[in-house]
C-alpha cells in the first residue's frame, strides 16, 4: 500500500475518531461534571453535606467504572438502539461511549474540586455567599487549571476507547488499524493508523498542559 | 421603663463538645461573654485552649452543641440560612491562612463580596479602588495573590472583609503567619480601622504582644473555659489565672518554676503610666532597703514600661508596707505573691 491510498483512508479514520471523541467527550461532561461536583458538595464535611446520598452515588459510579468498554457497548445495545436509532456504526456508538465515560469524567471532576483549600470555601462562607456562589464563583473557579489538565486526561482516555468501536461497526483510527490492518495483515494501514492515534494523543496532552500551566495563577 | 442595653455581641453558655475515638473534647465549656460596640476584643489561649472554636462559632462556621450566641440581641444559631447570611455580611472575617481566591487578581478578590451581594458592576469597580487605597495596595490591583508577601495579603483580605461595610471584624490568628515588623504593620492598619470606622474587632492570638498593642478588652482561654475577661488594664493588673499570669509572663513561663519561687515576694505592675528603673533604684536610696530583684519581664512600648517585676519581699513586715506604700505613691500595683 502506497501513500497515495492511505492519505485518504488515514484522513478519513482521523475524522471519524475526532468526531467520536468530541461528542462522546462533550457530552460524558455535561453529565459527569454536575455529578463529581456533587461528590464534593454533598459529603459529610461539604458545604451540602448529604452523606447517604454521597454513598449511594459513590457506589453506583463505581460500579459503572468498573465495567469494561467492550463488555458495556455489548450490554447497551438494546438500549443503544432504542436511543440512537441504531446500534451499529460511528455515530450510534457515541452512546455506549458516554455511558463509559461519564462515571470517568466524574472521579476526575472530584479530584480537581478536592484540590480547593478548604479554607478558600470558609473564606467564601464567612462572606455571606450561597452554595450555588461558592460552586459556581468560588470552586469551579479556583480549581480551573486542575479541571482543564483532568480535561485532558479524560479526553484522551475517551480517545482510547473509540479505538474499539470497530466491536461494533464503528470507524476511526481503532478500526482502521484492527479491521483493515491487522487482521488482514495490512501493516502499513496497522502501523500508520496508531501511529496517527498516537500523534492525537500527543497534540491533546501538550495543549492541555499549556493551558493548564497559562490558567493556573497560583505558581507565579 | 428604660429599655435595656443590649451588647453588639453576647455569649451566653457557649459550649462545644468534639467527639474523639473513645471519648469527647470539651474545647468550649460554658462561655459567657459580652462584646461592645467598638471594642477591640482579644481572646488569648494557648494553642488547644479553644479560641479557634470560639470565633468560628460567633459567625457559625462551627455550631455549638449548646448556648446562645447574640449579635444585636439575636441568636445567631436560631437563624435560617438567609438571615445568617446577611449577619455574616454584617461580620466579616479574615485569617491566619489569608485564604484569598488564588485564581483571582487582587482587585477581583476584593470586588467578591460585593459580586454576590449584587452591587452593580461600576459601583463596585469604584468601591474596590477605594477598598485597595485604604490598604495601601492600590498598585497592585492587577496582582495574583501569589505573587504578594504575606503582609500585601492580609491587607487583601482585610480591603476584602471591609467591602461589605460590616460592623463587626474576625480575626482567626491574623497576624501569626507573619513576621514582627509585618504584624506591626497589620495590627496599625486594625487599630486604624476600629478608630476611623467604629468597626468592633474581636481577634483571637496566642500573642500577648498583640493584645497589648492594640486590645482595650481581653479574655483569657484555658482548657475550653474562660478564666478571665475584662479591660486589658483591668486583667493585666490583677491577674488571677494561672494561665493569665503564664501568658502574662508574670511567672517564669514553664509551670516547674513557678515551685522555684520559695521566697515571699512581691508583684509591681507596670502599666505603662510609669517607668521602671529610676523607681526601684529610688526606692532604695530612699527607703534604705535593699531591693532584690527575683524575676523581671518589662517591655517598652511607644515609650511607657508595660511589665511586672518580681522582687524579694523584706523580711521585717513594716518594711514590706513601707515598700508598698512607697510603690502605691507611684499609682503602682502591687501584691504578694508566694511560690
Amino acid at each position: 500500500m502506497d501513500w497515495s491510498q492511505l492519505a485518504p483512508l488515514l484522513w478519513e479514520g482521523t475524522l471519524d475518531t475526532l468526531y467520536m471523541t468530541f461528542w462522546s467527550s462533550l457530552f460524558a461532561y455535561v453529565i459527569g461534571l454536575p455529578l463529581g461536583i456533587l461528590l464534593v458538595v454533598t459529603r459529610k464535611d461539604g458545604i451540602m453535606p448529604a452523606p447517604g446520598f454521597n454513598s449511594i452515588l459513590g457506589v453506583v459510579i463505581n460500579f459503572l467504572r468498573s465495567i469494561p468498554f467492550i463488555i458495556m457497548l455489548a450490554m447497551l445495545f438494546p438500549v443503544t438502539r432504542a436511543v440512537m436509532g441504531s446500534a451499529i456504526g460511528t455515530r450510534p456508538i457515541i452512546f455506549p461511549l458516554v455511558i463509559s465515560a461519564f462515571p470517568y469524567v466524574a472521579r476526575m471532576v472530584e479530584s480537581s474540586l478536592e484540590e480547593v483549600d478548604h479554607g478558600i470555601i470558609e473564606a467564601a462562607q464567612s462572606m455571606g455567599s450561597t452554595n450555588a456562589q461558592i460552586i459556581f464563583k468560588v470552586l469551579l473557579v479556583e480549581a480551573v487549571p486542575s479541571l482543564v489538565n483532568g480535561a485532558a486526561i479524560s479526553i484522551t482516555t475517551i480517545l482510547g476507547y473509540t479505538a474499539l468501536a470497530s466491536a461494533a461497526g464503528g470507524g476511526g483510527l481503532g478500526a482502521l488499524a484492527i479491521v483493515k490492518g491487522m487482521n488482514v495483515r495490512n501493516y502499513e494501514l496497522m502501523y500508520s493508523a496508531s501511529i496517527m492515534l498516537v500523534i492525537i494523543v500527543q497534540v491533546i496532552t501538550v495543549i492541555g498542559t499549556r493551558l493548564t500551566r497559562s490558567l493556573d495563577h497560583k505558581r507565579r | 421603663m428604660s429599655e435595656a442595653h443590649i451588647p453588639q455581641i453576647q455569649l451566653i453558655g457557649l459550649t462545644k463538645i468534639y467527639p474523639i475515638p473513645g471519648g469527647e473534647v470539651h474545647a468550649l465549656q460554658d462561655i459567657n461573654l459580652t462584646i461592645e460596640k467598638s471594642d477591640i476584643y482579644g481572646i488569648i489561649g494557648m494553642s488547644g485552649a479553644g479560641k479557634s472554636t470560639l470565633i468560628r462559632c460567633l459567625n457559625r462556621l462551627d455550631t455549638p452543641n449548646d448556648g446562645k450566641i447574640l449579635i444585636d440581641g439575636k441568636d445567631v444559631l436560631a437563624m435560617d440560612k438567609k438571615a445568617l447570611r446577611a449577619t455574616r455580611r454584617r461580620m466579616a472575617m479574615i485569617f491566619q491562612q489569608f485564604n484569598l481566591l488564588m485564581q483571582k487578581s487582587v482587585a477581583r478578590n476584593v470586588r467578591y463580596p460585593l459580586e454576590i451581594a449584587g452591587v452593580p458592576d461600576a459601583e463596585a469597580d469604584k468601591r474596590v479602588v477605594e477598598l485597595l487605597k485604604i490598604v495601601g495596595l492600590e498598585n497592585k490591583a492587577k496582582a495574583y495573590p501569589a505573587q504578594l508577601s504575606g503582609g500585601q495579603k492580609q491587607r487583601v483580605a482585610i480591603a476584602r472583609a471591609l467591602a461589605s461595610n460590616p460592623e463587626m471584624l474576625l480575626c482567626d490568628e491574623a497576624t501569626s503567619a507573619l513576621d514582627p515588623m509585618t504584624t506591626q504593620s497589620i495590627l496599625d492598619l486594625l487599630k486604624r480601622i476600629n478608630t476611623e470606622m467604629g468597626i468592633t474587632i474581636v481577634l483571637i492570638t496566642h500573642e500577648m504582644s498583640v493584645i497589648r498593642q492594640i486590645c482595650n478588652k481581653v479574655a483569657i482561654l484555658d482548657g475550653g473555659k474562660l478564666v478571665e475577661s475584662g479591660t486589658v488594664d483591668e486583667v493585666f493588673k490583677h491577674t488571677k489565672s494561672s494561665a493569665g499570669k503564664r501568658l502574662f509572663d508574670v511567672l517564669p513561663s514553664h509551670t516547674e518554676k513557678e515551685d522555684e519561687l520559695t521566697h515571699p515576694a512581691l508583684r509591681i505592675v507596670f502599666d505603662g503610666e510609669s517607668s521602671s528603673q529610676p523607681i526601684i533604684s529610688r526606692l532604695s536610696k530612699d527607703l534604705g532597703i535593699d531591693v532584690n530583684i527575683l524575676s523581671a519581664n518589662v517591655h517598652q512600648l511607644n515609650g511607657n514600661t508595660y511589665g511586672q517585676m518580681i522582687i524579694q519581699r523584706p523580711e521585717d513586715p513594716g518594711d514590706v508596707k513601707r515598700v508598698m506604700d512607697y510603690l502605691r505613691q507611684f499609682k503602682l500595683n502591687v501584691e504578694e505573691v508566694s511560690g
